[in-house]
């Protein structure tokens, strides 16, 4: 059993100079074979791999990593976390994830600092405010907390917006979930590992997967570069590097892997208090604990895995922070870095089964996997351990590319007429 | 920010380009005698290679012209430029 | 009055030019040239900040940019204000304004200071650990944890200062213009290159420009005079551009590199007044040269970071260049012979240096020798292990080490007095350009460096940023490599005589030993962020391997300064804990910004008007004129209403809406994409790409043709009017006239190149009025009286050349209200004076113009769609019930394939339909949505509202709507469940005016 831990077991460890804290996760010797293998030590796969342990009693099941655990995506992203999708069935899946996020710190025993400050999106012109109060009222509906602000009440609730109808694209409304907010990325692929560790799941890292052994139309195991490993079901979540896993089992996926930037400023004291997006403008800034602002780009056009982007794309996004926060001219960025994401062409996820039995894929998060990551893998454990999905991610799988039922989210955000 | 060397117009910024995803993938010519897999492979399926990749760019923001590109998506080393039509290199 | 502690006149410093500033409210002074950094330091004053986390005092440590500790607000309380300013850089001015950040209520006492004690709860991560109970107090510890983190002060006003962009394009760039880098640039310059030298310091020369020692010469002059000298030639060179106060921010792929330069930081307010603050220079370098020197180490040691604990070449410097002691009484503490030489010149200029604690064993350079020989106390095998002193460091403890550098000969301690300690812990290559570039490193394990490996472009490294740092060595290193990149085979420095002192002894112990147990010390890693050795081990301890957990777990490296002073340490502690070699373990990925950049100069010019384009119709005047209220669609600005005394929008789309179906109204469509389409295949290339066919379109008809994606999903719409066998013209949405022309260019190049078909797009060619109502008739005849507008001659859906006067125009009947109407087209230039005309002659009949908002309101009287507000990018025609449009006889066109997918085949798909409400005037939100049984848990939810008005034309509530089976639910009853109430409404067909399209011949 682990030091749990609590401000009790802190006071203790400080009296033998934390030279006591036992290791958050162990560095363990390979089987020859599991029951499960998540490929991809992510948030996404840690939380699966932590929810196959915890629900479905699957014990013997490891995560491979290639480098170290939620080094890709999980450590790179803007940590909002929102649930007012339009659709039913991305509102179920986001919100489920949301309530997980309530309750996680305690449920992992990791402070993984889950912090409801609000998040609010913007509309900043006359078919943005259709498509907020559109998606207001389904939020509503799908018990979803979401409401419509007036500018004044964006105002109000942000005061270092520049509302000025003045501006080149004045702020016309808005829509804040107060429920929604950030979190520390690290923490929460470090506690899944920690919980998972400790159910006994073996978390290998420096292992990357070079081949998906088949036989027929089922799996046999990954060859590695630490050696074969023999299992019936492996589960990808390897974000951005999805198609490379899928090549290797002979199946193309509808995914792109563009290159996503994001920067941090300097820390400052608190200067905003919320989570603010604007997809018209394209500027979304929080604050994070530390005091810096936390700012999110876009995607380039072309597929790369170098994970660098455009310089374009940095300053399009600062025109934009400036536009609507001019206050900001004078604070500097201290860091910019980029990701790669698995898009897909509806911009919602795939979380599914494929025509190869025991080959599973999680994938095609896009720009905005993180805040699905106790959902996520909760639903892919479900869906690993079932061999079926979950009703709540059943729609999410890869025959809607075929059918055309597609979750059209980036679709819903409608183009200008 | 790479450089494109447009096979019109020449040496260019990436930003007067806009990309256009992988190449050689033709359009049906009898798509109402494919199957919705059949059809779904064309619409949405695609490589998205690690490595060297066969991809179109438009010169959207100079001669409007379209053509292929071979790059390298690990490090966006872009290895050849060839026009569409034109035969793709062997790399 | 506080102490004065210049103690030379320097050449960098303008003694004759007092400068005043303000530090914590307290007026200094200083001279031109200073920095706030040795300005305050000349004052003795050492104590500038407190830490982050456990609010320490903290002093000046280096005289650069690599500046943990010494980071300030300036001009408080002004739009000038800016936090985390680096002291060592910013250079003062009269009237500067500087403030200790991160403590309250002041520098001297601060309350935070408390959390120093608390310390020992706070190790590496501890808030992981803890604030979960009770789980609800999480927002209450958060925001104690933020107030308390976060060092300065964000601006609250909007920034006064401007900002731009410059593009370069050059044959070299020279980064850095140290010694190295001008010998670089101006053998490039000379060689006919066109070479551009940048350096982040006010003035160039690097660290040679004050290097005084008798012991470095070149060409038998000390090396700072033949340094001068160089640079006297430099500046006449035709080829060469340089540029001071430029700092590279970062090197991307395909040698693309931003530089900020600074213009005006270091200028009084009066002189700063109207001119560019910072510049960003994007410059294209065919070939790049990295000369960035390097950064020296500390050294990590219990209470390693109290004020007046510096680097040994910051102190240096402070001496020889600002002419400024860093104390009284100064010891040096090292590892290597550079502090000797740092001591050596600042015993000359009459500084006391009483000590060095050197942790080798030996050392026989001319450096320690001249030392031993001023009578300076060399304490050899020694170590700091403890240093006192709250604010400023007082006494150090010193131990004699074991030989394995882990542990001492004997318990003796020895305490020493100072008020300044310097240390030199080697040098660490500045290697973060080259790596951001892409570019590989290797380890050096003889002195314990990571220098270049890999050129990922064309580029090379050369001087000490390239590991070579003794001068002759350099000069012969660099003149080697530098021959080969450019090509060339003789320089100006090939018969350099270069004399200096050899010795590399370095004795690397990346964590010194304590008489205490680790946990009861505070060895600093990295100063800013308050991460020490211990936490570093603590997060090995608890199984976090990787160099980038450490650093993510420990946040050593991720204050402003990024960690340029202490991340190899953190390398080395790691290595050593976990038993791996450094070379193995590789560095952290150094990100770009190299130094922090300010957003402005990121964004520059592209503030305010500038953020994005205005496109404007050339009856914009008109329309301002006429008081019209905007909207933005995409870039264009379109005339939204035109409220008349003090009308709101709904009472003036009311009044424009009655008139132009009772009367006349005239509508500013020049926004409406329009593509003109030429070549023997045009009439193919609409039959592909629109659902309706087009073959037999009669010239001079126009017909109305759906778009739609490859995946079936409505794209655009819009007339296409067949001007000629082989000239068509099309009309697109305003906001997607862009994607319309290049999704066809697309097919016309990539996938149907055979065809004979031409586009251009002619958007801004044409200013376009649209006048209908019953009396549009009558005004075209006022304006064209030529024209024969008889139903028979000109009929709906078709065009006619005409002239209005001198000026020719293309008149297309066609209507998107419904009404009787014409859409007149004139060459751009023309349209205001076009509109002018329309509305004189309508005059007399109450022509009204009428905005966006009043044309989606008469069109939805009619039932026509907009696409992207009643579609969605998920609606195919038939979603639309537009089945008529789709050819069924049509072969193929783009998206047919995939309407017959399963799903896109079912009939419960979402499908346009009218609504009405039980109460006629109610009007529903848009938006809003549709459900049939509003008890069920969860609510199902058919639909939603796309567009709802109130008509006064039908003198009631209207809508469109999609609903799930919509199509076959006429007349059934549903409701709109809103926050406080249900509302009634009824599903009709979407047309509700004039079905029998009797108004369009009217």
């Amino acid at each position: 059993m682990k030091n749990k831990y609590s401000i009790f077991s802190l006071i203790k460890n400080a009296f033998s100079y934390h030279e006591n804290w036992q290791k958050a996760w162990k560095d363990p010797v390979i089987k020859k074979e599991y029951d499960a293998i998540i490929v991809g030590g992510g948030g996404h796969g840690l939380a699966t791999a932590y929810y196959l342990a915890k629900k479905h009693n699957m014990k013997n099941i490891a995560v491979v990593e290639k480098g170290w655990i939620g080094g890709g995506n999980t450590g790179r992203n803007t940590t909002i976390i929102r649930s007012n999708y339009l659709w039913d069935a991305s509102a179920g899946l986001y919100d489920h994830a949301l309530k997980l996020w309530e309750g996680l710190s305690q449920e992992i025993n990791y402070n993984v600092m889950f912090s409801q400050r609000g998040v609010m999106n913007l509309a900043h012109n006359l078919q943005d405010i259709r498509d907020l109060k559109r998606r207001t009222h389904a939020n509503r509906l799908n018990g979803i907390d979401a409401v419509y602000l007036s500018t004044e009440e964006v105002k109000k609730f942000c005061p270092i917006i520049n509302t000025s109808p003045d501006i080149r694209y004045p702020v016309l409304g808005g829509t804040l979930q107060r429920r929604a907010g950030t979190a520390r990325h690290d923490a929460v692929a470090w506690g899944y590992a920690r919980g998972a560790d400790e159910m006994g799941v073996d978390i290998i890292q420096n292992c990357e997967v070079k081949g998906i052994k088949r036989n027929g139309d089922e799996v046999e195991g990954i060859e590695t570069t630490r050696g074969f490993i023999k299992t019936k079901k492996i589960g990808v979540v390897a974000a951005g590097h999805s198609s490379v896993l899928a090549n290797m089992a002979g199946l193309r996926l509808p995914l792109e892997s563009k290159p996503l930037q994001a920067l941090v400023s300097e820390p400052v004291k608190p200067v905003i208090d919320t989570v603010v997006m604007s997809n018209a403008v394209h500027a979304y800034v929080s604050q994070s604990d530390k005091g810096e602002l936390v700012i999110g780009a876009g995607t380039d056009d072309y597929i790369s895995y170098s994970q660098k982007g455009s310089h374009d794309i940095v300053e399009g996004t600062l025109n934009a922070i400036l536009e609507l926060y001019p206050i900001f001219s004078r604070m500097r960025m201290l860091r910019q870095w980029g990701g790669i994401v698995d898009i897909c062409p509806d911009a919602s996820p795939i979380i599914s089964k494929t025509t190869i039995k025991g080959l599973y894929f999680n994938c095609g998060w896009g720009t905005g996997g993180f805040k699905a990551t106790p959902g996520s893998g909760d639903l892919f454990a479900h869906t690993i351990a079932n061999d079926a999905p979950h009703k709540l991610n059943a729609a999410f799988n890869l025959n809607r590319f075929i059918s055309g039922d597609l979750v059209d989210e980036h679709g819903a955000a409608a183009v200008a007429h | 920010m790479f450089l494109i060397t447009c096979p019109f117009c020449g040496e260019r910024e990436q930003s007067e380009f806009k990309a256009g995803g992988e190449a050689h993938i033709e359009r049906p010519k009898q798509p109402t005698e494919l199957s919705d897999d059949e059809w779904a492979e064309y619409l949405f399926m695609r490589k998205n290679i690690k490595g060297i990749q066969f991809e179109r760019w438009n010169h959207s923001h100079g001669c409007r012209k379209w053509f292929n590109v071979v790059r390298d998506t690990s490090n966006d080393e872009i290895k050849s430029v060839y026009k569409m039509g034109e035969k793709p290199p062997t790399i | 009055m506080s102490k004065n502690l210049r103690v030379k006149t320097s050449k960098f410093i303008d003694e004759t030019s007092r400068v005043s500033f303000k530090f914590n409210g307290k007026t200094y002074y200083g001279f031109k040239g200073d920095t706030l950094a040795s300005a305050l330091l000349s004052n003795d004053v050492h104590l500038v900040g407190r830490s982050f986390k456990y609010h320490r005092p903290r002093g000046i440590m280096t005289a650069g940019s690599e500046e943990p500790s010494a980071i300030v607000q300036i001009n408080d309380n002004t739009s000038l204000t800016e936090p985390n300013v680096r002291a060592t850089e910013i250079e003062i001015y009269d009237g500067l304004e500087a403030t200790s950040q991160n403590c309250w209520p002041s520098v001297n006492f601060d309350i935070g200071g408390i959390n120093n004690f608390m310390s020992p709860l706070l190790p590496a991560g501890f808030y992981y650990k803890t604030f979960m109970w009770p789980a609800s107090f999480w927002e209450k510890y958060e925001y104690v944890i933020r107030h308390s983190a976060g060092l300065g002060k964000s601006p609250t006003k909007p920034d006064p200062d401007i900002y731009e962009h410059k593009y370069i394009h050059c044959d070299v760039l020279v980064i850095g213009a140290g010694i190295t880098g001008i010998m670089a640039a101006k053998t490039a310059a000379k060689n006919n290159l066109k070479t551009l030298l940048l350096d982040e310091k006010n003035e160039i020369g690097g660290s040679t420009i004050y290097q005084d020692s008798e012991h470095v010469k070149i060409n038998d002059q000390s090396s700072s005079t033949w340094l001068e000298n160089e640079i006297i030639e430099l500046e006449k060179l035709d080829n060469l551009e340089i540029k001071t106060r430029t700092s590279v921010a970062a090197y991307h792929g395909y040698n693309y590199l931003l530089a900020r330069e600074n213009l005006t930081d270091h200028l009084s307010k009066g002189e700063k007044q109207n001119k560019v603050r910072q510049r960003l220079l994007k410059i294209r370098a065919k070939k790049v040269i990295v000369a960035t020197g390097s950064l020296e180490r500390p050294l990590v040691f219990n209470n390693n970071d109290r004020p007046g604990i510096m680097l040994s070449s910051a102190v240096k410097k402070y001496a020889d260049y600002y002419g400024v002691a860093t104390g009284q009484k100064n010891i040096f503490f090292t590892n290597n012979d550079t502090a000797y030489e740092s001591a050596i010149s600042l015993n000359k200029k009459g500084i006391k240096v009483e000590s060095i604690i050197d942790i080798r064993e030996q050392s026989n350079s001319e450096f320690t020798k001249e030392a031993e020989n001023l009578g300076i106390k060399i304490y050899r095998s020694h170590t700091v292990v403890d240093t006192e002193g709250y604010k400023r460091i007082n006494k150090i403890t010193i131990m004699e080490l074991s030989k394995d550098g882990q542990s001492f000969t004997s318990s003796k301690k020895i305490t020493l007095d100072c008020d300044c300690l310097a240390i030199a812990g080697g040098w660490t290559p500045a290697v973060h350009l080259f790596t951001q570039s892409g570019g590989k490193l290797k380890f050096r394990d003889e002195d314990q460096v990571f220098i270049p490996n890999e050129y990922p472009s064309d580029q090379i490294s050369i001087g000490s940023c390239n590991g070579d740092f003794e001068i002759d060595d350099i000069v012969k290193n660099t003149l080697k490599t530098l021959k080969e990149f450019l090509n060339i085979k003789k320089t100006n420095y090939d018969d350099l005589n270069i004399q200096c002192p050899k010795d590399k002894e370095i004795r690397n112990i990346w964590l010194l030993p304590s008489d205490k147990v680790l946990g009861k010390t505070k060895p600093f890693v990295d100063y800013q962020n308050d991460a020490t050795a211990k936490d570093i081990k603590l997060a090995l301890r608890e199984g976090f391997r990787s160099i980038e957990h450490v650093k993510r777990y420990t946040t050593t490296g991720m204050g402003t300064d990024q960690g340029k002073l202490g991340n190899m340490h953190a390398l080395g502690i790691i290595a050593e804990t976990a038993g791996v070699k450094m070379g193995e373990l590789g560095t952290t990925t150094f990100r770009p910004p190299y130094t922090p950049l300010t957003f402005g100069t990121i964004v520059g010019r592209n503030v305010g008007e500038y953020f994005d384009t205005f496109r404007r119709t050339p009856m914009n005047d008109w329309h301002i004129e006429h008081k019209a209220e905007f909207e933005n669609v995409g870039q264009w600005k379109r005339a939204w209403y035109y409220p008349k005394n003090k009308e709101t929008l709904h009472e003036a789309v009311q009044r424009e809406s009655k008139a132009a179906r009772d009367g006349a109204g005239i509508l500013d469509a020049s926004t409406l994409g329009k593509i003109d389409i030429q070549g023997t295949d045009a009439s193919e290339l609409l039959n592909r790409v629109y659902t309706n066919a087009w073959s037999k379109l009669a010239i001079g008809k126009c017909r109305y043709g759906l778009m739609l994606n490859e995946d079936g999903m409505v794209y655009d719409d819009g007339v296409t009017t067949r001007l000629d066998e082989n000239h068509y013209i099309m009309t697109t949405t305003t906001g997607g006239a862009a994607n319309v022309l290049g999704k066809l260019e697309d097919y016309l190049q990539t996938e149907w190149p055979e065809l004979d078909v031409y586009l251009t797009s002619v958007t801004d060619h044409y200013a376009t009025a649209s006048v209908c109502g019953p009396n549009s008739k009558k005004i075209i005849n006022k304006i064209i009286p030529d024209l024969d507008l008889s139903d028979e001659n000109f009929p709906h859906m078709s065009f006619k050349n005409a002239k209005i006067g001198n000026v020719k125009c293309r008149v297309m009947r066609i209507s998107f209200t419904g009404e009787h109407s014409y859409e007149i087209n004139v060459q751009a230039n023309f349209g205001k004076s076009l509109w002018e005309k329309c509305m004189e002659a309508g005059e007399e009949f109450n022509i009204t113009p009428y905005g966006t908002e009043t044309m989606h309101l008469l069109r939805a009287e009619k039932g026509f769609i907009i696409v992207g507000q009643d579609t969605d990018a998920t609606m195919t025609p038939i979603d639309l019930q537009m089945d008529w449009i789709v050819s069924k006889k049509k072969y193929d066109f783009i998206g047919k394939r995939s309407l017959y997918r399963s799903d896109t085949m079912r009939e419960d798909r979402k499908q346009l339909v009218g609504l009405v409400t039980d109460n006629p005037s109610e009007v529903l939100e848009e938006g809003s949505q549709i459900v049939a049984d509003t008890n069920l848990k969860p609510v199902e939810m058919l639909g939603h509202v796309t567009s709802s008005y109130y008509s006064p034309n039908l003198n009631k509530s209207i809508a469109l709507a999609v609903v799930r089976g919509g199509k076959n639910m006429m007349g059934q009853k549903l409701f709109i469940p809103m926050e406080n109430k249900n509302i009634n409404v009824t599903i009709v067909d979407p047309v509700f005016f004039d079905k029998e399209n009797e108004r369009l011949n009217a």
